[in-house]
């Protein structure tokens, strides 16, 4: 991904869309790690799963200075109005990603200690469920919101899309300007919808082993 | 659907539209006022007419979210967090007695010494002292704890921890569900050695039900929390050197710490809050193979911890920031309850795995490591040699491994294996029984405690004959040890109270449960 | 006190502490230590292949009044104790018939104090029982300063006051809540989620 990725030629493309890009992979998160989540968060921030490589690797510890606030724990009563303070200090453009079940709805913790849910006091942009996500979930999260952001469009799947594809037809991606079908068994040229499906984004599709296009294609039924 | 990158104003909180959401609710903390509508209003509402509700609140305009002065302009956000009578007072309103307290000389030690508050050495007034605020949304806070200090400059005179950010009614949730599904709930109260929860839990019900283990059942259950005591003190050193600027350190720490939950996710299948080891033995057998896995964590991690110690011990700067900082008498830890690396710390050789031994740590050949100084140094050196050590532990484990159950077979207490599910209709109902209904275990009470990387970790049980604990209380460590820290940090600068609160290495899940 | 003292001098390689000869403290009446039920008692006596805990004592539980508690903390310390490990406290509201040696009158609600001496290896539970009409038992903040949040804790989640103790304000609950959770007639607070039938526990 990079520049040649704008349809446009960047002296005459739009502002929006340089805006956004900008705004996706410079993405700051604010700390807001709470529990168990926030141990899985910093794990993504280290080693094994770099988060720099998305530009995010810088946490930032004031709100001020922070776009991306990722809740990740339970949220008790007592932190409740604690959380809301650090969102409103957060300027604008900003967004919310719930991070595990206990954030995303209360999770395991349906008790009278546990907002069920930050949606309740945040609007939130993302959900990644899991106790805790695995690192691969929480970036598969993290990379949904920053193609909601480029694109400012939600999950839409194609007509077309195969358990083997990755992603929907007409996907922008650096295959489409090698020409031809990359070893997934994506096809391209394919111009009828010209949305994005969220379900693989780039990076995760490229970094998995690739498979065969032709077992692909016979498992299961188009959706 | 609302776009977070419109910047037109609209009613309600930055751009989402009032009317749709649910609503946000007006976070001003006065209570009994008619227009509280925060949670606790509702849970109460909830809780008191039997039939709790989903917590719904009215839209708020933006008045009841924005406080506005006499002349109508904002002058701020309602979102308040004032804690009232836990939160740190001004000397002048504070009595004696607590402020003696609070500058950490009123501990009875043996001799029965009384501080007279003319003796304390700081004599300020309210003027020339400041009473500040860290938390609880801070990175170097090891999670959720608020620390509330009173300044002379730079120098902290009084601090008082604020806690219960993070209480999330564990106890409660426990009394509601079977010893089977406990150890869900505890294992995410110290959520960097889950297995150790758990194992306290395992242990409590076992002794009340009155159960022998198979031998390899309880050595499964040493090797996996040994495992998990070097996961959590690499953590605690990747924090720890973070805490102090080694960002470096918490690269490798948690490199290391990859590698252990490698093996856990291919053992328990989660890298954290595994819910392996259960009552009756643990969840599985150690998948084929385990030995040489084991066998490479021990020699990737052992001369890892030589290159941290040259890291750290070996870096002036490092020394500078911890010798003599945050300094504990062995009185004064005893006094205060203290536990684990922080009491070893001060010279106290105490370890419930040496001295009051549990599973077969009487079989395994291994060291209590002691400090001398009761400061951050020797906390920090007590844990990284407790890594060589538990490296030590592990690889006897791997040679004394016996064979056998990974679980007690006693019908009462362990779900018959799944296989013979499809084929025995007992074992079916069985299977249902165990999981729905849960074991009955007979009346009684027990206290359990084992040697959790943060100290005592003990479990105290109480039965009424029926399939869910009637009470379940866990004693966490970092609950006591965080009492410490007022003693520790007096007289120190602002900047090594963020590396003595690291050092006593709080886990808020366990301290609020 | 020499406990602390004596705890600094043992040699970590052997793997008995010396014990101390410790007077016992048996100073309350009308009861006597109890050992824990039948399965615990057996439990740390048992040999076999799989001894499991070799070193675990049997239990010893005491039951003060609520005027000797303090005395008889007191005594504990004097005596060897030299850590205070866990204070809690239990409502017995719908259990209220448990078993409890004679002599003992059932209340509704139990101080638990675990102790423990290092130069001996051994731990002593005592239960102070409180009746709810008089919800209140002095505080051992003053023996053992470490249980100053615990003590809050109690206080916290089941409303027992401690007489005497420097700060007995609300620890993990927010400071304006009303009620005290861990109490039996306080319900869980759950909010009811599709697919899991009525509200209320499990």
């Amino acid at each position: 991904m990079g520049l040649e990725d704008l349809q446009h030629n960047f002296l005459t493309g739009r502002l929006e869309d340089l805006v956004k890009w900008a705004r996706t992979y410079s993405m700051w998160p604010a700390t807001f790690g709470l529990a168990c989540c926030a141990i899985e968060m910093m794990s993504v921030g280290a080693a094994d799963f770099d988060l720099a490589r998305f530009g995010m690797e810088v946490f930032r510890a004031s709100p001020r200075q922070a776009d991306l606030m990722i809740v990740a724990g339970r949220v008790s009563q007592k932190m409740a109005p604690v959380l809301r303070q650090v969102y409103d200090q957060m300027m604008e453009p900003k967004w919310v990603l719930s991070m595990g079940v206990c954030a995303s709805s209360g999770g395991m913790f349906n008790n009278y200690a546990i907002v069920q849910g930050v949606d309740q006091i945040v609007p939130v942009d993302v959900y990644a469920p899991g106790c805790p996500p695995t690192p691969e979930t929480l970036m598969h999260a993290i990379l949904t919101l920053h193609e909601k952001v480029r694109t400012n469009d939600i999950a839409r799947r194609s007509d077309r899309w195969t358990p083997g594809d990755a992603g929907g037809p007409g996907r922008r991606s650096l295959a489409n300007d090698e020409g031809g079908d990359t070893d997934d068994g994506r096809t391209h040229g394919d111009e009828e919808t010209s949305g994005w499906t969220p379900d693989r984004p780039d990076a995760v599709h490229l970094g998995t082993p690739k498979r065969n296009p032709v077992i692909a294609r016979s498992v299961g039924e188009p959706l | 659907m609302t776009d977070p990158t419109s910047n037109t104003p609209e009613d309600g909180v930055d751009g989402t539209d009032g009317t749709d959401a649910p609503a946000l609710p007006a976070t001003e903390r006065g209570a009994g006022t008619p227009n509280d509508t925060t949670f606790r209003a509702s849970a109460h509402e909830a809780e008191s007419s039997g039939h709790p509700d989903t917590p719904q609140s009215p839209p708020i305009s933006r008045d009841q979210y924005l406080k506005v002065g006499p002349d109508g302009e904002p002058i701020g956000l309602s979102a308040e967090t004032f804690e009232g009578h836990q939160e740190l007072t001004r000397r002048s309103t504070t009595d004696p007695g607590e402020l003696r307290r609070e500058v950490g000389a009123v501990l009875r030690l043996p001799e029965g010494v009384v501080i007279d508050p003319a003796n304390i050495d700081v004599e300020q007034s309210d003027d020339n002292t400041m009473i500040i605020n860290m938390g609880p949304q801070h990175p170097s806070t090891h999670g959720v704890l608020r620390l509330m200090f009173e300044l002379d400059g730079e120098t902290v005179l009084r601090t008082k921890p604020v806690i219960g950010y993070l209480h999330t009614g564990m106890e409660k949730t426990a009394e509601e569900l079977t010893y089977v599904q406990g150890s869900t709930n505890v294992t995410r109260m110290d959520y960097l050695s889950p297995l150790h929860n758990e194992l306290v839990l395992s242990l409590a019900v076992e002794a009340l039900l009155g159960i022998e283990l198979p031998a390899r059942a309880d050595w499964i259950r040493m090797l996996m929390t040994e495992l998990n005591r070097v996961s959590s003190h690499l953590m605690w050193m990747a924090t720890n050197g973070m805490d102090l600027g080694s960002t470096s350190m918490m690269i490798y720490g948690f490199r290391e710490r990859e590698m252990v939950l490698a093996f856990f996710e291919k053992t328990t299948g989660l890298r954290m809050n595994h819910n392996f080891i259960r009552p009756g033995g643990t969840a599985a057998d150690l998948p084929d193979g385990w030995e040489d896995d084991v066998t490479i964590i021990c020699d990737t991690v052992l001369p890892r911890t030589d290159e941290y110690d040259e890291l750290l011990t070996g870096q002036p700067l490092f020394r500078q920031r911890t010798e003599s900082i945050g300094r504990l008498s062995a009185e004064e830890a005893l006094a205060l309850s203290l536990t684990g690396p922080i009491l070893r710390s001060t010279g106290v050789p105490w370890d419930l795995r040496r001295s009051m031994p549990y599973l077969h740590y009487d079989q395994v050949d291994f060291d209590v490591i002691v400090g001398t100084y009761g400061d951050n140094f020797d906390r920090y050196s007590v844990r990284l040699n407790e890594i060589r050590e538990s490296i030590r532990i592990i690889r006897q484990i791997v040679e004394k491994m016996p064979a056998g159950d990974y679980r007690v077979q006693d019908k009462k207490v362990t779900p018959p294996p799944r296989a013979r599910i499809d084929e025995s209709m007992e074992a079916l109902i069985h299977h249902f029984k165990v999981f729905t209904e849960g074991f009955k275990v007979p009346e009684g009470e027990v206290y359990v405690a084992i040697e959790s990387p943060r100290g005592e970790l003990g479990c105290y049980l109480v039965s009424d004959g029926s399939s869910k604990p009637y009470r379940m209380h866990i004693r966490g460590p970092s609950f006591v040890n965080l009492q410490a820290l007022p003693v520790m940090m007096r007289g120190g600068l602002l900047a090594d109270a963020v590396s003595v609160c690291s050092s006593v290495d709080p886990v808020m899940g366990e301290v609020d449960r | 006190m020499t406990g602390a003292a004596e705890a600094t001098s043992v040699d970590p390689a052997t793997s008995v502490d010396p014990v101390i000869p410790v007077t016992p403290v048996i100073p309350v009446t009308p009861v006597a230590p109890v050992e824990g039920p039948a399965g615990t008692a057996g439990l740390s006596d048992s040999g076999g292949g799989s001894s499991r805990s070799p070193g675990r004592p049997v239990q010893e539980i005491v039951f003060p009044t609520r005027e000797q508690y303090l005395s008889v903390v007191q005594g504990y310390r004097d005596d060897g104790f030299e850590m205070c490990i866990d204070l809690c406290g239990v409502d017995y509201l719908t259990h209220f018939n448990r078993h409890l040696p004679d002599g003992v009158p059932p209340e509704r609600f139990e101080v638990v104090v675990n102790l423990l001496s290092l130069s001996t290896a051994r731990r002593v539970r005592l239960r102070v029982q409180l009746p709810e009409s008089h919800l209140e038992v002095a505080s051992i903040f003053d023996v053992y300063p470490g249980v100053e949040a615990m003590e809050r804790e109690a206080f916290d989640m089941f409303g027992i006051i401690f007489a005497g103790h420097p700060d007995l304000t609300r620890i993990l609950m927010p400071e304006d809540w009303e009620g005290h959770p861990l109490r039996k007639d306080y319900g869980v607070g759950r909010v009811p989620v599709q697919f899991k039938g009525a509200p209320g526990p499990r």
